[in-house]
């Protein structure tokens, strides 16, 4: 079986039951505390029977700590069945005004985040979601992050948990995407790991609108594509977490 | 239904029979609906499994077979299947298979009921099968090849038609006339069953009685030809269509253990599929000169690809190389044949090497010998061989089968040979072995009678079978240089890579491969007395005589074929991309899964080789590699 794209150091001791456990006792916030009781799947066990929920922000820009959440995509899933009518989709109030550039990116005008609740609001709904489940997200580097600045912000403390990052594992396999001066006078084009184009090497279908929602759809269908094309249901869930 | 889902109601809402639905109630559809996604060729629905859904493809293809595994249709983007079952009793009646990556959303039977007694066009068009719509769907059939998942017995198209075999020739003509069939079975009924004794066909009937003007008294038992060539119930209709080309047989019985089910024609399978890509084989033999012969050739490669896309095993690529490879040969023979006359004297054409073994991949050069008869006089007859030889071989590599650069053809003087200097040949390799000389003869141990007198190429084999296992030195030799070779597996299980020159930073799957593999098979093989040739029949004999345990026979069977199918899919995508396949893999151009198998697969051959050692008590020489 396929090691730990990131090799052993993503494998932490203790294990993330184990930290969860101990997150648990320490959590102040009642949301938090439930969601660490709520527990971590077991790092063994097979994909096949992971609870997982694949989850997309659109956000004013990159910076955790210098731009805002304006809306989120959750969809709840498994590797057998991603079920339409449980997804969840909303957006909400960034902290910060809007730039005109990141309307142009998602679409979410003024008038819809005037009507929007801030993120505070929508917490329970959002931790209904997240509650013995396993992230999945396209890009770590935005989903994980964001949502614990903006816990910070609301409830004085952070959150920690695995996530199954589908561009990782893009990477993962096309370690040698971006083809030298050599190989791109030859012709080589590199390889693109965006959402879209990874999902075009699976034979996925293009989602014309692009909103958190169907990104995060898009995201849970890479995954399934991901793990039936090159891994197989029966890997246990240590191998892909990071 | 969210309102942000409209991109996947929009896409339902093209087709039938959700194009007429109203809105609100396509909304409820899709708030129902789960997504899941089936890789090329996994099965998605089972014949009679309980089946609750309503599927509708959303990207990808799917095919939809009958109960007997006939294919039925073949639907795409915006078509649904499973209705029939929920129609039913809510089990599978039309099992389904995922012929691309496949995108599904599966309506739930609830919905389905609650539409179907709701909206009258849904009711309508689930209840129908509409004809055009089934039509348009196969026409996009030539994607697939149906001989390669297709057996033998859907040919059938009746009982077999038999006599006993004492009955006479005339008796045995009215019989066929009356039945209206090509070939006649004739049995043996003295015994408590009927046993099958022989076959008689129109054309026996034609060049062996009428011909020769035979009294229709005559005994059938006098003209029949016995030592029946026949084939298992349980084959594919391409291992037919081999074995009758490679026999040169155009009927074949198809037995169910010791019964007759029924015979097929080579008529039979070509009208059953005139656009598979196995009928390039019978083609080549409509060829009348080597022009046609190098057009058709360039279909060889495609021919590969598709097999290799259609997921065929590599015994199944490897046989259907070697069967286009020897077809060649053999049409080339007989354009030579017509070209310089008959020739003067019996001969045979031997095939070596993969194509003897059947495990003929497309980057290949020709490896081929020719007997003769014993009443060979140089000065008379090697003039007609050596042209004849010449011809084959041209005609070979204009097909792009690349001349030998070991100079072993049979346009080699010393490779075209009486059949009593062969076994002198032989009887010295074995009985006087040496190191060196072995290496290059090697390719001799794989050898197969391709046309003409085939009985000189098995006088070989069993002379082979029968004095190899007997000499320990020459088992010894031939285990040392099968460990020549070793697989590309470092030390903490890491790819060991080539260092220099053109290929650096790849491993060679053929050399560092397959080929210690078949080495290492053909060794065992010998020291069993085995006359097979290919390295899957030559384990299964292996396993009858208990030289190796049936779990490393399985570990072994398991390694040749993987490393087999990366070598195989590393050549379909060099020749998809145009470019020209090798046998060189980068390690980063192969998936987790493939690398570490891969790893697994090596291990086995290093393990297998390090037993040969052992057995047979064969150390590296200094001649290693």
């Amino acid at each position: 079986m396929p090691s730990n794209p990131e090799g052993p150091s993503s494998t932490p001791n203790p294990t993330w039951p184990e930290q969860y456990h101990e997150l648990a006792q320490q959590a102040k916030s009642p949301l938090l505390k439930a969601f660490y009781e709520a527990g971590c799947v077991d790092p063994d066990m097979p994909m096949s029977d992971v609870p997982l929920v694949a989850l997309d922000f659109e956000t004013t820009g990159l910076d955790p700590n210098e731009h805002s959440i304006v809306s989120v995509g959750l969809v709840p899933f498994t590797l057998g069945g991603i079920q339409l009518g449980r997804c969840w989709h909303q957006v909400v109030r960034p902290q910060l005004p809007l730039h005109q550039t990141s309307i142009e990116v998602h679409g979410i005008t003024h008038s819809d985040i005037d009507k929007a609740p801030d993120l505070n609001e929508v917490l329970n709904k959002l931790f209904s979601y997240l509650n013995g489940r396993i992230p999945v997200v396209h890009y770590r580097d935005i989903e994980r992050p964001f949502l614990n600045v903006a816990l910070q912000w609301r409830l004085g403390e952070g959150i920690r948990f695995p996530v199954i990052d589908t561009m990782a594992i893009e990477a993962h396999l096309h370690p040698d995407r971006r083809p030298n001066r050599w190989q791109r006078l030859l012709g080589k084009k590199p390889v693109s790991i965006r959402l879209a184009d990874s999902r075009q090497r699976y034979g996925l279908p293009h989602y014309a609108s692009h909103n958190a929602l169907i990104d995060a759809l898009a995201t849970a269908e890479l995954l399934q594509a991901q793990i039936h094309h090159h891994f197989g249901p029966n890997t246990p869930i240590k191998d892909l977490w990071l | 239904m969210q309102a942000e889902l409209i991109d996947i109601r929009n896409h339902m809402a093209q087709f039938p029979p959700f194009d007429e639905m109203p809105e609100e109630l396509l909304d409820q559809v899709v708030g129902g609906v789960e997504v899941e996604y089936f890789r090329a060729g996994t099965q998605i629905l089972e014949f009679g499994q309980d089946n609750t859904w309503l599927y509708y493809i959303r990207s990808g293809a799917v095919e939809i077979f009958r109960r007997s595994g006939e294919l039925y249709n073949r639907i795409g983007e915006g078509d649904i299947f499973g209705q029939f079952g929920l129609l039913m009793n809510k089990t599978v009646r039309f099992p389904a298979r995922a012929l691309e990556d496949t995108l599904v959303y599966r309506i739930p039977e609830a919905t389905f009921q609650y539409l179907f007694e709701n909206d009258h066009g849904f009711a309508d068009f689930v209840e129908t099968e509409d004809r055009s719509r089934l039509r348009s769907a196969l026409s996009r059939r030539e994607k697939s090849n149906d001989l390669m998942t297709s057996k033998v017995t859907r040919l059938i198209a009746r009982a077999p038609v038999s006599a006993p075999c004492t009955v006479r020739l005339q008796e045995a003509a009215r019989i066929m006339t009356d039945q209206g069939v090509s070939a006649l079975l004739l049995m043996d009924e003295s015994g408590e069953h009927p046993v099958l004794k022989g076959i008689i066909t129109d054309r026996d009937l034609r060049t062996r009685a009428v011909t020769e003007a035979l009294p229709s008294e005559t005994p059938i038992s006098d003209i029949m030809s016995e030592g029946l060539i026949t084939i298992r119930a349980s084959a594919y209709i391409f291992e037919a269509m081999l074995m009758m080309l490679h026999n040169n047989v155009h009927h074949l019985p198809v037995m169910d253990k010791d019964e007759v089910r029924g015979v097929i024609a080579l008529s039979d399978i070509v009208k059953y599929e005139s656009q598979s890509s196995l009928y390039l084989v019978s083609n080549i033999y409509h060829q009348n000169d080597v022009k046609g012969l190098k057009k058709i050739s360039r279909d060889v490669p495609d021919t590969f690809v598709r097999m290799v896309n259609e997921d065929a095993n590599s015994h199944m690529i490897g046989s259907a190389m070697a069967g286009i490879g020897r077809s060649f040969t053999q049409r080339l023979l007989e354009l030579g044949e017509e070209k310089l006359g008959p020739p003067p004297i019996p001969y045979c054409f031997m095939a070596l090497g993969s194509m003897a073994r059947d495990e003929q991949l497309v980057v290949t050069d020709q490896d081929n010998a020719m007997i003769l008869d014993d009443s060979f006089v140089p000065e008379e007859h090697d003039e007609y061989f050596l042209a004849l030889a010449k011809f084959v071989s041209d005609g070979l590599a204009e097909c792009g089968y690349t001349y030998c650069t070991g100079e072993i053809m049979a346009t080699n003087p010393k490779w075209r040979q009486p059949l009593r200097v062969w076994k002198g040949y032989f009887t010295d390799w074995i009985e006087n072995p040496k190191a060196e000389a072995l290496l290059n003869s090697n390719i001799f141990f794989d050898l197969d009678g391709i046309h003409g007198n085939i009985g000189f190429a098995e006088e070989l084999k069993a002379l082979v079978a029968e004095k190899a296992s007997h000499s320990q030195r020459f088992l010894t030799l031939l285990a040392r240089n099968a460990l020549n070779r070793t697989p590309p597996l470092g030390f903490f299980r890491t790819f060991v890579l080539e260092e220099d020159g053109q290929h650096r930073k790849t491993f060679n799957l053929k050399r560092r491969g397959t080929a210690p593999l078949s080495d290492l098979i053909r060794v065992h093989a010998l020291a069993c007395g085995s006359r097979a040739q290919n390295s899957f029949e030559r384990l299964k004999v292996i396993g009858q005589t208990k030289l190796l345990l049936e779990d490393d026979l399985g570990n072994l069977r398991d390694a040749l074929e993987f490393i087999s199918i990366v070598r195989i899919r590393h050549q379909a995508l060099a020749i998809e991309d145009g470019r020209k396949p090798d046998n060189n893999v980068r390690p980063e151009d192969l998936s987790p899964f493939e690398r570490s198998h891969l790893k697994d697969a090596f291990q086995v051959v290093s393990n297998a080789q390090k037993f040969l050692r052992f057995r047979y008590n064969a150390q590296v020489g200094r001649n290693a590699q």
